[in-house]
């Protein structure tokens, strides 16, 4: 079925806060590249041009009482969550504005206050967390669940089978989102495992998986609601792996000679933001005019967000030892 | 101290257990986790009974899957739990190294302070029962080298019982290593809990000639050293570092002044170790006040073998420590 004739189940509002958080992501993300050319940012960047469906698409799933754990590549779930973008930005230069106060950089945003717990740059690190903050909401008996976003690459790794493994066991309440993007930094999946199929994975741990196209924003909303209520009802972790594309290096350190232009190319025209904007349209639920509105307010926001950035004050040296332990004792 | 409640005689392993016992009942937050720690009672015994006591919710056994439990530790703890994470051994906490090193080390800094972890690790750690090369590792020493890591190493029954209860009034994340040559220890210990801190070092016995610093097991090895070198009139000074890191300076430079004359005893490796940063830190701060080379006795440098006589031939003795601190008095300044 083609997706231009086929109207989205979507009402007007939605579809503009969906592309309208997309498209901040997408702007975010590109201006960073432009900042980190420049030097004003630096470290290793991972952006996460390509695959804004999925964090949008999730989030719109999750309650603030739910707790997130993401990886290095984050920029995208920490804004679709509500970090707010001077934040971040503030965080990309390493100012004590900055959402983790510049201390953690791209790779390591922390937000508490939207119980956003990074931000983490080892891969498969992130689950045994989220597992650890869904038993947290089991035993207090809150009713939230934790979220916790991974590459494909994770899979490789032992903490992936361990933290579905022990998740399944004690039925926690957590949705694992495999953002599968095809490549592990540079190795394709094909190249690093035996078995592809990364859904079949996670079913043999007993838990609910579901495939789905990540670069469809509405498709991954829907898949995450029903994995979001079926967590709340009880019936255990929830596994969605979304196939998605980085269209974008995997860091700016990556000249991508592991993969065609073309094939780049051929994943552009399914990129999220084109293939939702002109649905939308054909459908006439939006208008150019729409869209242009909503670009430009995004524009803004990282016009606001550099110069919030850029006016913000370095953390003073004295300070470098701060943190390191807790500053209050019980 | 003069307490004057009635006391009993324990086992370190139970003092242990009154410890955890003291801890769950204090705080409906604290529940235990890790392998065998339930329906079995804990490899060492030490969590003998507390699954009938506590339940399936707060003892919870884990498969061996050290690096998920370990992570769902520090993951429970950042959602406001107070998790105790029992790793049978400390060579099996290498398995969670990821967990130990890049996540419970470094949330707190690495967040502006706004993720503290305060996660209790338990683990049982020291050679001297011939389980060989991969069942006798010491290496608290190597996790004290982690800024944002809190190592303690409870010598004595009080400590044994009393500092998990402090690692769980801490904010941070707190490894405490429990020395399998201590469980079948007795002593006295009074019925009402005693809160104890694990910021300072302790003066177990005092004396006038030799600072002698140590931890763990050892301990008891240099009171027993100190016990032999009294008799030829040599008066050891035994400071038990009880927290590994942050190490207690400041007890440790003042008694050194005032002996002038330091001996470490470590059951860790010599190389790049806990023992040649405390001598390092006393050549800082005491040099000059120093009679003697600062000596150290610590494990040979191999994997530990499994033949007793091999075993014994590798960790500090007695007889090393009383040779090693007469060297020193013998030593002219």
């Amino acid at each position: 079925m083609s997706g231009v004739t086929e109207g989205p189940d979507v009402s007007r509002e939605h579809a503009l806060h969906l592309l309208g958080q997309m498209l901040r992501i997408r702007q975010f993300e590109d201006r960073c590249a432009q900042l980190y050319t420049q030097q004003k940012i630096r470290g290793f960047l991972h952006l996460y041009n390509g695959e804004e469906a999925v964090a949008v698409g999730v989030m719109q799933a999750l309650e603030p009482r739910d707790a997130l754990v993401a990886t290095y590549r984050e920029h995208g779930h920490a804004l679709a969550r509500g970090v707010p973008m001077d934040a971040l930005m503030a965080e990309m230069y390493g100012k004590r504005t900055g959402s983790s106060g510049g201390r953690g950089g791209s790779m390591h945003v922390f937000d508490v206050s939207k119980r956003f717990y990074g931000g983490n740059a080892i891969v498969g690190g992130g689950l045994p967390l989220a597992v650890g903050l869904a038993l947290a909401e089991k035993l207090d008996k809150r009713g939230g669940i934790a979220a916790c976003f991974f590459g494909e690459g994770a899979v490789a790794e032992g903490e992936f089978h361990e933290s579905l493994n022990l998740a399944s066991l004690w039925r926690l309440p957590v949705l694992f989102i495999c953002e599968n993007n095809l490549y592990a930094m540079g190795t394709a999946l094909a190249r690093s495992e035996a078995v592809t199929d990364i859904r079949a994975k996670a079913a043999a741990y007993s838990l609910t998986a579901h495939a789905i196209d990540g670069m469809d924003v509405l498709a991954v909303e829907s898949a995450a609601r029903r994995a979001v209520d079926a967590i709340r009802r009880g019936d255990g972790p929830q596994f969605l792996e979304c196939k998605t594309y980085r269209l974008r290096a995997h860091s700016m350190f990556d000249a991508q000679l592991y993969r065609d232009k073309a094939e780049v190319e051929e994943w552009r025209k399914r990129g999220p933001l084109i293939t939702f904007t002109t649905r939308c349209k054909a459908a006439g639920l939006i208008a150019e005019a729409d869209f242009l509105q909503l670009e430009s307010a995004a524009n803004a926001e990282v016009d606001a967000a550099v110069a919030f950035a850029e006016r913000s004050d370095w953390e003073p040296v004295e300070q470098l030892e701060r943190f390191v332990y807790a500053e209050h004792r019980a | 101290m003069a307490d004057e409640s009635p006391s009993r005689r324990l086992t370190y392993r139970e003092a242990l257990r009154e410890g955890l016992r003291e801890a769950l009942q204090n705080d409906p937050k604290v529940f235990l986790m890790g392998e065998d720690v339930g329906r079995y009672g804990g490899c060492y015994a030490v969590t003998k009974s507390l699954l009938a006591e506590f339940g399936e919710e707060r003892i919870r056994d884990t498969p061996l899957s050290e690096s998920a439990f370990v992570g769902a530790g520090i993951g429970a703890a950042l959602g406001g739990m107070r998790p105790i994470v029992e790793i049978m051994t400390v060579n099996f906490s290498l398995l969670a190294l990821d967990q130990i090193v890049n996540n419970a080390a470094t949330l707190c800094h690495m967040s502006g302070g706004q993720c503290p972890v305060p996660v209790v690790i338990r683990m049982a750690t020291g050679a001297g029962r011939q389980l060989a090369a991969q069942h006798s590792h010491s290496l608290e020493g190597w996790y004290a080298h982690i800024p944002g890591l809190r190592i303690v190493a409870p010598a004595t029954l009080e400590d044994a019982r009393g500092m998990l209860g402090a690692a769980l009034r801490c904010p941070d994340p707190v490894l405490i290593f429990e020395h399998i040559a201590l469980l079948n220890v007795e002593g006295e210990l009074p019925e009402r809990a005693v809160q104890v801190d694990i910021d300072h070092a302790a003066i177990r016995r005092p004396g006038r000639d030799i600072t002698v610093l140590t931890y763990g097991a050892s301990l008891s090895k240099c009171l027993e050293a100190a016990a032999q070198l009294s008799a030829q009139g040599i008066e050891l000074e035994v400071v038990d570092l009880r927290t590994l890191r942050p190490l207690d300076d400041a007890l440790i430079v003042e008694s050194v002044r005032r002996t002038h004359r330091a001996l470490i005893v470590d059951e860790g490796w010599r190389s790049g170790s806990l023992s040649a940063e405390i001598g390092m830190r006393i050549v800082e701060q005491a040099f000059f006040d120093l009679d003697a080379p600062i000596a150290r006795v610590c494990t040979a440098e191999v994997p530990i073998p499994y033949p007793r006589h091999l075993e014994e031939a590798a960790l500090p003795s007695v007889a090393q420590i009383v040779a090693a601190a007469a060297g020193l008095v013998a030593h002219e300044s």
